[in-house]
């Protein structure tokens, strides 16, 4: 069976689902012969359920769209589309409770593919509904809800972009014109297979944020889909097997964890069943405690840590780790140059990965990344559609990170900065929401014009723009938390507690190795020196004197 | 010539395995100040931590005995011979003048060492003792209440490492100016001093 798990790191992650079903059905057969001990973790047999989804008569049919196989679900579960309505990966806005930001992905505006409002039909390949082409989306619509792509476990359910949100009811060359064909998905099939979410189930959109897989996260890309330990030792699909519920505990299909108001340090202790614990259940103490190093000396030194560094900080030592680069920079102002045949082109590195798109513009991309360090409490500003910028005032940060070590709320935590050149509007000193994916007159990747496609884009966003386009740079932070290494791969002290170490740039801490009083130490050297000094002398003259 | 028996088995014991344990706080505390590199900053730390308790452990034992043997009473200042003795070092030491110094077993440290060794006893190792608890349980005093500066703790720890360096080198240095270059050290190792004109020495 071992050999069998391993195999399956060979394999790309979408073919996975098909062989995770057989797999599952054999752990299960293990199970049942008690045999499903491995490394002291029960390989649990709970992943069979009570319900055998095929055997419905309400899935028993042929489906001709999406929101059809919702009416059906609803027939059972009938709260599930209203919880779901609940939720951001149904309303996509997110209202910050504590600086009363309209957020959500909407409304912010990011340094990747910018923004959504004038690109809802490719957006929306990622949005958990139905049809949302335009503004003009039914959210009170239950059965817009998309309950397989959470819920697929055949791996074989695929939205595409350009068509808000469905799957292919028929196949689909995508892109147009490209020859290559998506095949239409068997909805009846996918609908009597649901189960669960999985790492292959929120790893379709969450590993290929950012236009592809790998770019906007970092510590989150299709290497997760079938980890080893190396890489993740909590998703170590021949270990702990966690899927991304096992840490995001979702009820009520609302999934904790947050970007937007993250939780940057838990003071709680683990969660136990049984206690009042109303804490975010997603963080690294939720299970591992307060003191989560077991034993007296180093392991109390280590848990010395824990006020001031993030767990990520230690375990995390890089990311992008599992062979998928993550993008580190992109830069929009040279998108549009065309390749000898004057059409879009695209250049490769060394590596065989896009270096530059003429949609795009040039990009920098980057594994085993050394994150950056700073301190964090939780809170993030954005800088929002009408928020003033400007060229001449340096870097505009997309989203502004609190923290500091004095305010007791901070712990130090591991960044992937991603900097951006991008469109702006330089009379007006706003970002700008282009208009870049459509089949139609203004879209830039299509047309490759900046005013045509900003100007419809602002119309979009309701925002004025003055015709005038200019580039900006950009940087956006984004706290890093998976691709958690086994503790013996940890960060050594010494990468830290040294002079010009990770932490060389963390201020408002004293770390013993990187710091010290220059003052004392030229003193205490000068002194020490100078008895050497004198003793040399003395014995010397003693030498001298006696001898001469 | 005679020989008097100046340091018993267990001061000779305390001796030395301090001065060893010393020598290791120093290497691994001055690289987990940053100053040099050599086992890398986690075992530094954690070797400087064992060799900081057990050099605790053997100062319990050695206070024990300082004060059930009355051996403390050697560290008593006094002003007796102390311009002597440096006068003695400043200028008898090189034209061959007899020592004004002759250890017994009453008293067997000079008068510059009196104050020297009680220097270090009742300045430089409280400083490092406290200031090095305060660096090691800085998390617990802080969570009691203290609103204890690490930085500030570090710095004075550091002082304290730098005077007790700038004593190991002049106490290195200055046991070479007995009877003879070695007759300290031997008698640190053996126990026994040869003394060239004894004054008052007692047989063991």
């Amino acid at each position: 069976m071992k050999t069998n798990r391993s195999n399956r790191r060979a394999l790309s992650w979408r073919a996975l689902s098909w062989r995770a079903l057989s797999w599952r059905a054999a752990l299960l057969a293990a199970a049942v012969a008690g045999a499903a001990f491995q490394g002291g973790v029960v390989l649990a047999a709970t992943k069979a359920s009570t319900a055998d989804h095929a055997k419905f008569k309400e899935l028993q049919q042929g489906f001709a769209s999406g929101p059809e196989v919702t009416r059906a679900c609803l027939i059972c579960h009938t709260e599930a589309a209203k919880q779901v309505h609940k939720t951001k990966h149904w309303t996509w806005e997110f209202l910050n409770p504590e600086n009363g930001q309209k957020l959500g992905k909407k409304n912010v505006i990011n340094n990747f593919c910018i923004s959504i409002p004038s690109n809802y039909p490719f957006c929306t390949s990622c949005h958990v509904g139905y049809g949302w082409k335009d503004a003009n989306f039914d959210f009170t619509a239950e059965e817009n809800v998309d309950c397989l792509v959470c819920h697929d476990t055949t791996g074989s359910y695929r939205k595409l972009p350009g068509l808000a949100g469905h799957p292919p009811y028929q196949d689909t060359e995508i892109p147009p014109g490209s020859g290559k064909f998506a095949k239409a998905v068997d909805l009846t099939k996918v609908a009597q297979k649901v189960g669960k979410t999985s790492r292959d189930t929120c790893g379709a959109c969450h590993f290929f944020g950012g236009g592809g897989d790998g770019v906007k996260h970092g510590d989150m890309d299709s290497s997760l889909a079938a980890p080893d330990k190396a890489l993740d030792v909590h998703m170590d699909a021949t270990g702990l097997d966690f899927t991304c519920g096992t840490c995001h505990r979702t009820a009520s299909h609302d999934v904790p964890g947050s970007r937007y108001t993250p939780v940057a340090r838990d003071t709680e202790g683990a969660h136990i069943p049984g206690r009042q614990d109303d804490s975010l259940p997603a963080t690294c103490p939720a299970c591992h405690g307060q003191v989560p190093h077991k034993g007296g000396g180093h392991a109390a030194k280590l848990n010395d840590h824990v006020d001031v560094v993030a767990c990520q900080t230690c375990h995390i030592p890089q990311i992008a780790r599992g062979g998928v680069a993550t993008k580190m920079s992109w830069d929009w102002s040279t998108a549009g140059q065309m390749g000898p045949d004057g059409k879009p082109m695209l250049k490769k590195d060394e590596a065989g990965r896009v270096i530059y798109d003429s949609k795009k513009g040039d990009f920098v991309l980057g594994e085993n990344v050394v994150p950056e360090y700073r301190w964090f409490n939780g809170e993030v500003t954005y800088t929002l559609l009408g928020d003033r910028v400007d060229q001449g005032e340096g870097v505009t940060r997309i989203n502004r990170l609190g923290g500091s070590a004095s305010d007791g709320r901070s712990l130090i935590w591991p960044m992937k900065v991603f900097v951006g050149v991008q469109p702006y509007d330089p009379v007006n000193h706003t970002l700008v929401t282009p208009h870049t994916a459509g089949n139609d007159d203004t879209a830039y990747w299509k047309n490759f014009g900046w005013e045509k496609a900003i100007k419809t884009g602002m119309q979009v966003s309701g925002a004025p723009f003055s015709g005038q386009v200019d580039f900006v740079r950009t940087e956006m932070s984004w706290p890093i938390t998976h691709m958690v290494a086994p503790k013996e791969d940890a960060v050594r002290c010494g990468e830290c507690h040294m002079k010009g170490g990770r932490l060389e740039k963390v201020g408002g801490v004293y770390i013993p190795g990187r710091d010290a009083n220059p003052l004392i130490d030229l003193v205490g050297w000068l002194m020490a020196g100078g008895a050497l000094l004198g003793a040399l002398v003395h014995g010397g003259l003693r030498i001298v004197r006696r001898n001469g | 010539m005679e020989r008097i028996y100046i340091f018993k088995r267990f001061e000779r014991f305390w001796h030395w395995s301090q001065a060893l344990l010393i020598i290791l706080m120093m290497v691994t505390g001055f690289e987990i100040h940053g100053s040099w590199s050599l086992l890398g900053y986690g075992d530094a730390s954690e070797l400087h931590t064992s060799a900081a308790w057990a050099l605790i452990a053997l100062w319990l034992f050695a206070i024990f005995w300082h004060f059930t043997t009355g051996e403390w009473r050697q560290y008593i200042p006094t002003t007796e011979n102390l311009v002597a003795m440096l006068r003695y070092y400043l200028s008898g030491i090189f034209t061959h003048a007899p020592h004004p110094f002759h250890p017994t077993r009453l008293t067997k440290h000079n008068p510059l060492q009196r104050l020297a060794y009680l220097g270090v006893k009742l300045m430089i190792n409280p400083l490092i003792w406290l200031s090095g608890l305060a660096y090691l349980y800085y998390n617990e005093i802080n969570a009691a209440g203290f609103g204890l500066d690490l930085g500030l703790v570090a710095m004075l720890h550091t002082i304290g490492a730098f005077l007790m360096l700038a004593f190991l080198v002049v106490h290195v240095y200055v046991i070479t100016t007995g009877d003879t270059w070695s007759s300290q050290l031997k008698a640190m190792i053996t126990g026994w001093e040869e003394i060239e004109d004894p004054q008052e020495g007692v047989k063991p």
